[in-house]
């Protein structure tokens, strides 16, 4: 048995660390590239949403290198990606791949069936050393995002320009390298260390935005054309409303017990929208009131086009654009997005919080305090 | 010796140069098509700026805009690189008092921008149809036989304008003539054009939007009675065109090279004599990752100035200079 899996930004590591761990052979798909996107476009149904096309691209792409078990997550979620699974299985078997697929969805009360595709993936039935794995997961998971959060902070700052980008990319290159939890977690913390000590420019000046939306397009670098680094080249420290761990978090150990760390989020966005109605659009809102609360300069949404919980979060955000005095921008990706288009949208949007920044800081002066 | 600053906006329809004096008055303007030549524009456009001035210049700064911002400010040395939106909002706070909203058509690109307090609040930029853009109406006035000049001449002779679907550029080119098959007359069939395509521009990216006044209307197509008329009656309010319309760009560019000078006093322009420098474009696709990008070379007399096109930076980041990081 071969496993591979769908790219979901920092997620391969985990899933390395956790297969590894467990004895499991695996073929981590390739970076996402326009390759990848191509194959997915062309085997895919033409309306779908991005993230499906890219995973059909991650899927051959394995397949290629002998991968012959996929392992995905359902989520159970009341959006397309609930489907995914099944919609998959049926476009690889029309391009004549006959693969095992493993559905890890959220238990949702019937562990039986859970932990046999647990059982039938882990090739073992000892839950000591699952648990014990997925522990593993999970921490290497949560180190992986607080190098984002370290290069979120850095790349703004850092003196000299795409020091921490270096740092960054060459993290994701060496890791694939690397085999086991401790190799893993070593590389992990040498590269915090080195991102931490990155040497900063206090004369920067430093605008803040917060980065939400839908949760595939905001943490997979490939799929919203590497935002973050281009936001930090502008000089912008940003915040995601989703990140992968707390993901992992949220639905593997805390729903199942009917417990959940959002419930400030939904109470933030309750004025707008009261109840879940799909996807991450209740987060969306949510995160765009706390970050205006918490004096962010601005908001970003990013969602692959046609993504409905999300159209309904974008109808919303001119509300709160309005009542919180905070500017937002949407962007929309698909295999279609321009990059030229995007750039300057981002500019001119960076431009335009850079400028409010300065006018207030005026004001404030002015009147005296 | 006066001092000035040097202005240029590459589009994809035309490439704009501008020499503002110290007083932001203009000095020298040009107008000249891209034609998908943008270097042989930047050249031209430089030479026929600096033929238009006959006292000795001092270039003081640079700034560079539009689609082909850093082949020019490559080519040039700019001081300052920045996007359409903020040149365009930039030069109308400064030429046009209290300015609310500005309307700008392009070639390719349509804009709106709000501004309030002086400075730029909200924007938008057409995604995905060009049927409110000035190529469209180009390509319509090219196949109606008018000079695209005396277009909007023409559409304020219409008496009862026809209705045209102005959502999709193809289609609205079907429904024009079906109008033209069952005889309406030009004038009509024009002036539902402009109607057609102000309609797709509010619907598209007035939606939501406070349009508030003073309206300002620049870019080429600003030059198009016709539309200003269709505006205004749309908006129900009088519209402004100043007078640079054409390049505002441009001017964005040299108010913003202004500024940079005030804060750091020094720029990069390598003067106007690059008009004599031959340039080379090369391109090859890198072939050390799945990504495949096409990398663009550029050379100045046999020497490499510049790369792009890369999404991992081994090909840019060495001769990236001090400029392009911080635009």
């Amino acid at each position: 048995m071969k496993v591979t899996f769908p790219h979901m930004g920092n997620q391969y590591v985990a899933t390395k660390v956790l297969l590894e761990e467990l004895g499991v052979d695996i073929v981590i798909p390739p970076q996402c590239s326009n390759d990848t996107l191509d194959i997915g476009t062309k085997h895919s149904p033409e309306s779908i949403c991005l993230p499906l096309k890219v995973n059909i691209g991650n899927y051959i792409e394995s397949i290629r290198q002998g991968a012959d078990t996929i392992v995905i997550t359902g989520s159970c979620g009341p959006c397309r990606f609930g489907y995914y699974s099944i919609l998959q299985k049926e476009i690889l078997k029309s391009m004549g791949h006959q693969l095992d697929f493993i559905l890890l969805d959220p238990p949702q009360g019937d562990y039986d069936k859970f932990f046999k595709s647990v059982t039938k993936l882990a090739n073992t039935k000892n839950p000591y050393s699952i648990i014990k794995a997925l522990a593993k997961a999970t921490k290497a998971l949560y180190g992986v995002d607080e190098i984002d959060d370290a290069a979120f902070y850095k790349r703004p700052r850092e003196r000299v320009m795409g020091s921490t980008d270096q740092l960054y990319d060459s993290f994701h290159k060496e890791v694939r390298k690397v085999k086991g939890y401790r190799a893993v977690m070593d590389l992990v913390k040498e590269t915090k260390r080195k991102i931490n000590s990155i040497e900063e420019d206090p004369e920067r000046d430093v605008v803040k935005i917060g980065l939400i939306g839908e949760i595939y397009t905001i943490i997979e670098p490939f799929v919203n054309l590497d935002i973050e680094k281009k936001l930090g080249a502008l000089g912008v420290e940003i915040n995601k409303s989703l990140k992968i761990s707390r993901w992992l978090t949220e639905h593997l150990y805390l729903q199942p017990l009917k417990l959940s760390s959002e419930k400030e989020i939904w109470q933030a966005a309750k004025p707008y929208l009261g109840s879940m109605i799909g996807g991450h659009a209740r987060e969306t809102v949510g995160y765009a009131v706390k970050y205006a609360k918490e004096g962010y300069d601005g908001l970003i949404q990013v969602y692959p086009f046609t993504c409905m919980p999300e159209i309904v979060a974008q109808s919303i955000l001119p509300s709160v654009e309005k009542d919180y005095n905070i500017p937002y921008l949407c962007l929309i990706v698909d295999e279609m997005t321009g990059e030229a288009g995007l750039n300057t949208r981002i500019e001119a949007f960076v431009d335009l919080l850079r400028r409010r920044k300065e006018l207030k800081h005026n004001e404030k002066l002015l009147s005296g305090y | 010796m006066k001092n000035c600053y040097l202005g240029i906006d590459v589009g994809s329809v035309s490439t704009n140069v501008v020499l503002m004096d110290e007083d932001k008055g203009i000095m020298a303007k040009v107008y000249t098509q891209t034609q998908g030549k943008p270097i042989e524009a930047v050249k031209r456009g430089l030479k026929e700026v600096r033929s238009q001035v006959s006292e000795e210049v001092r270039v003081r700064g640079v700034g560079t805009t539009g689609s082909g911002r850093h082949l020019a400010a490559m080519m040039v040395g700019a001081d300052v690189i920045k996007n359409e939106i903020t040149a365009h909002g930039i030069a109308a706070i400064n030429f046009v008092d209290g300015v609310k909203t500005i309307l700008e058509i392009g070639g390719q690109d349509s804009k709106i921008i709000l501004l309030r307090d002086g400075i730029i609040s909200d924007f938008a930029m057409n995604t995905v149809c060009a049927a409110g853009t000035g190529s469209f109406l180009d390509r319509q006035a090219a196949r109606l036989g008018i000079p695209i000049e005396d277009f909007g001449e023409m559409a304020l002779k219409s008496q009862a304008p026809v209705r045209i679907a102005g959502r999709c550029a193809v289609f609205a080119e079907s429904d024009m003539i079906h109008k033209q098959q069952l005889g309406h007359n030009q004038e009509d069939i024009i002036k539902g054009l402009c109607d057609a395509l102000v309609r797709n521009f509010l619907n598209n990216l007035g939606k939501g939007k406070e349009i508030l006044g003073p309206i300002v209307f620049q870019g080429g197509v600003a030059a198009n009675v016709g539309i200003k008329k269709s505006f205004e009656e749309a908006l129900g309010t009088a519209i402004l065109v100043p007078p640079h319309h054409d390049v505002m760009g441009a001017i964005g560019c040299c108010l913003m090279a202004q500024e940079y000078d005030m804060k750091k006093n020094r720029t990069s322009f390598k003067g106007f004599d690059i008009v004599h420098s031959g340039y080379q474009v090369k391109g090859f696709e890198c072939n050390d990752c799945s990504n495949g990008c096409e990398v663009i070379e550029i050379l100045r007399d046999g020497q490499v100035s510049a790369r792009w096109g890369d999404k991992c930076g081994k090909w840019n980041g060495k001769l990236k200079n001090e400029v392009e990081k911080l635009a």
